[in-house]
């Protein structure tokens, strides 16, 4: 009797300690299941409506990023308002940024919180990171080919371009993962901007192409002094002949000119090699003498360039309005302004005959949401950002390149080109010069490869030059063990060494947090505790018998 | 004896008060072996290693263990910018808390820093520097020398936002060509005069951001108004005060 006692006791304690261990695992794994889909909140894939829904009312977010230029404010404004006024069933509201980095940043924490805009300017590099969320953007190549809402469709309500009317080259960048994952908006590259009459001062002449050797040994020559200190090519206290505000882009247009590595488009890395290395070297030189530096380390391109103390100065297309001796935007004083003739070219090349350049400019991305229709809402507006008026409107505000060949070839565009120096604002030439520039060398642009992690590599190819240039300023010693260091630590600090993040589309999940390897540990005790219980009894009653 | 025992008491007590004065509360306490005076500061070569020792005014930002301070002792000011510190430190960085430095000192569009990527190591000891009345600086060649500091401008008028010749039509814009928005969190630049001459301020959003008092204040400002302003004196291409605080007359 008191066997059957002590064993229905015993089994008894056994279930419960079993239920405990049961319940705990199943937090457990509940918590671990938790902890791993933290972030993604799996919205369904999108499925266009049928029909768009004009009985109920949409309110949709844009977050847009303007140059700190108030005409692309106003365009903006104004392509809402009327977007608005032929969808009276959708309010769009619009969040301006000035910095792609803080959208950047901004929409990866909304992923996690599931609170993305709907509609997007960004880069492509960009929405590879996004797409670590699952169906967190919306794939477009059903929307593009839908016959009522799609790209030209019969039931848009504004004259918006058809499929083939989008620069193939642009709508080609925002193909991820052999899916369009955004439309292009504008387009533009990098230009050198020059200071004409200092080149000629110099004894030389500027030529169509600028190639390397030509901008630096300008460049070196315009760092001669007079006895008094002051540079001799200006007077001045201050003389940087070559800035570069891009840094990033600097080096991959270099690589691409010299046919050298630095990604494939699955996301091997091949930024390290000789190429760069020989690359960095040369820059360093060219800093040492003070013939060359960067927008970090110095400032903007522009207010050198503008106040007679830069000979080139590269930066965007985007940045054209800012850029010579009458332009309309600065940020010095009039006073500190020079007079010159100021010349536009393509960045330098390595081969005159193949020149290359970036291909930059903002996209435009859909985010996924629980209702279809919605998403449908912020399609039918992000493809409005797309018809004539918006295109020309907003690329009249600086060196863009509108992305439809619609609005390029319209009679408003062409117009807009053909009236260059009419005035200082509109049709100022330096900006028109620009946007000529990139229309007559599309086919010479390229775009780097996209995947999780290309927007780390770029910002790496960049960091190499800003490292570099800011050591020989410290008086550092630039040599191969300063190199191999380089490499080790732009590698560490944009994690370029974790294959899993950069190359399978997938964002590693890391290490488990600290509570679950409490609670595996508290599992495992637990367990151990069961089996020295078990043991024990087993051998108290085989003592017993 | 026993009046030497209570001289000697006396005496170390006096020492030990005297040597908490320096090294207290006030800030007025001597630097550490190897650390620059604001003079030294001042004086180092661009691009040299400088080790400063100062006290947190303001923060303007953080991001990715990178912290952007606006530091003063009782000599002059120190803008740190993008400084390598963890998000747990940052918080520690109330105004007024004692930390070191160690970096180089850099020049950006005239504004000198102490460059990115400088090491902080937070001390004990606090100051609290109170605003520098510069307003008679105003236009002026020495107001440079307040750089950076708490400083502050009494009895300016608000003026008509106007830049490059074009007028806004308003106290204020946001960004400085009007390109921002409200719910953009925009930094704010507004006009104000002062003798017939005019200035242009601004409120740094990453400073003091949209739900600040003085955010909303400059957004409440009229043409006309009459207001005594602080801030930190920053410097891009010139003065670029930025406002913290608002007081309308």
């Amino acid at each position: 009797m008191e066997e059957t006692l002590n064993k229905k006791y015993s089994e008894i304690t056994i279930n419960k300690k079993w239920k405990k261990m049961l319940s705990a695992f199943l937090i457990g794994a509940s918590l671990l299941t938790l902890t791993g889909c933290h972030g993604s909140r799996a919205l369904p894939d999108f499925t266009p409506p049928a029909d768009f829904d004009t009985t109920k009312n949409f309110e949709i977010t844009f977050w847009a990023k303007n140059d700190t230029n108030k005409n692309q404010t106003d365009v903006y404004k104004k392509a809402i308002a009327d977007f608005e006024s032929l969808y009276p069933n959708i309010k769009v509201n619009m969040k301006l940024y000035t910095d792609y980095n803080r959208i950047f940043n901004d929409v990866i924490t909304n992923i996690a919180t599931g609170t993305t805009p709907n509609v997007c300017i960004t880069y492509p590099d960009h929405i590879a990171t996004y797409m670590t969320g699952k169906n967190t953007v919306v794939p477009l190549d059903d929307l593009f080919v839908n016959e009522k809402y799609g790209l030209g469709g019969n039931s848009l309500l504004f004259d918006g371009p058809t499929q083939e009317e989008i620069v193939p080259q642009f709508l080609s960048e925002c193909v991820l993962e052999g899916q369009h994952y955004a439309i292009p908006y504008m387009r533009s590259t990098e230009c050198c901007y020059i200071n004409r009459d200092y080149v000629e001062k110099l004894g030389y002449t500027l030529p169509d192409v600028l190639t390397w050797d030509f901008i630096w040994e300008v460049s070196e020559a315009a760092t001669a002094k007079n006895a008094d200190g002051t540079f001799a090519l200006n007077g001045q206290n201050v003389m940087i002949p070559f800035i570069y505000k891009s840094t990033d882009n600097m080096m991959i247009q270099f690589l691409k000119q010299q046919e050298a590595d630095y990604s494939t488009p699955e996301g091997d890395i091949g930024l390290f090699n000789d190429t760069t290395e020989a690359f960095l070297y040369e820059i360093a030189d060219h800093v040492e003498s003070g013939a060359f530096s960067t927008f970090k380390i110095s400032s903007y391109p522009a207010n050198f360039l503008n106040a007679g103390q830069c000979v080139f100065a590269i930066d965007s297309t985007a940045g054209a309005t800012w850029m010579g001796a009458d332009a309309p935007l600065s940020d010095i004083s009039e006073d500190a302004f020079v007079d010159f003739e100021t010349e536009v070219r393509m960045v330098p090349q390595i081969d005159p005959e193949n020149p290359q350049m970036i291909s930059q400019g903002p996209s435009i991305c859909v985010f996924n949401k629980a209702d279809p229709q919605e998403v449908l809402a912020s399609w039918l507006f992000a493809q409005y950002l797309l018809t004539d008026e918006v295109q020309i409107g907003y690329a009249r505000t600086e060196g863009y390149l509108p992305v439809t060949l619609k609005a390029q070839e319209s009679p408003s565009y062409q117009d807009y080109l053909a009236r260059s120096g009419e005035d200082n604002g509109t049709h100022y030439a330096i900006k028109l010069d620009a946007s000529k520039l990139l229309l007559s060398h599309t086919g010479d642009t390229f775009v780097t490869p996209v995947f999780n992690g290309s927007a780390s590599l770029r910002n790496a190819a960049g960091q190499l030059i800003e490292n570099v240039s800011t050591s020989v300023r410290r008086h550092e010693t630039v040599d191969d063990a300063y190199m191999e260091q380089l490499y080790a630590d732009v590698t560490a600090l944009y994690r370029l060494d974790q294959k899993d993040i950069a190359t399978n589309g997938k964002q590693a999940l890391g290490p488990l947090p600290g509570a679950a390897v409490l609670l595996l540990l508290a599992l495992s005790l637990s367990w151990l505790l069961i089996l020295l219980y078990v043991l024990s009894d087993f051998v108290k009653k085989r003592k017993k018998h | 004896m026993k009046k030497t025992i209570v001289l000697t008491l006396a005496l170390s007590l006096v020492l030990s008060l005297t040597a908490c004065g320096k090294s207290g509360n006030d800030g007025a306490d001597e630097k550490s072996e190897g650390v620059m005076t604001y003079a030294e500061y001042m004086a180092a070569d661009l691009d040299s290693e400088v080790v400063i020792e100062t006290y947190v005014q303001a923060k303007q930002s953080w991001w990715e263990d990178k912290a952007t301070l606006y530091t003063q002792d009782q000599d002059g000011a120190y803008f740190i910018y993008n400084a390598v510190c963890s998000e747990a430190d940052y918080e520690k960085l109330t105004p007024g808390t004692k930390i070191k430095v160690t970096g180089y000192k850099t020049e950006w569009s005239g504004e000198v820093e102490v460059a990115e990527g400088a090491a902080i190591e937070i001390l004990d000891g606090s100051y609290t520097a109170s605003a520098a009345d510069v307003t008679d600086l105003l236009g002026k060649d020495e107001l440079i020398d307040h750089q950076n500091q708490l400083v502050s401008f009494k009895g300016m008028t608000v003026e008509t936002y106007e830049k490059d010749g074009e007028s806004y039509d308003c106290a204020f814009v946001y960004n400085d060509d009007n390109s921002g928005s409200a719910d953009s969190n925009s930094d704010l630049y507004f006009n104000v005069s002062k003798d017939g001459q005019t200035y242009t301020f601004c409120v740094e959003s990453y400073l003091c951001d949209s739900s600040t008092d003085v955010y909303k204040a400059v957004e409440n400002l009229n043409v006309g108004d009459t207001v005594d302003l602080e801030g930190f004196l920053y410097w891009y291409n010139g003065a670029n005060p930025h406002i913290t605080s608002v007081n309308v007359k």
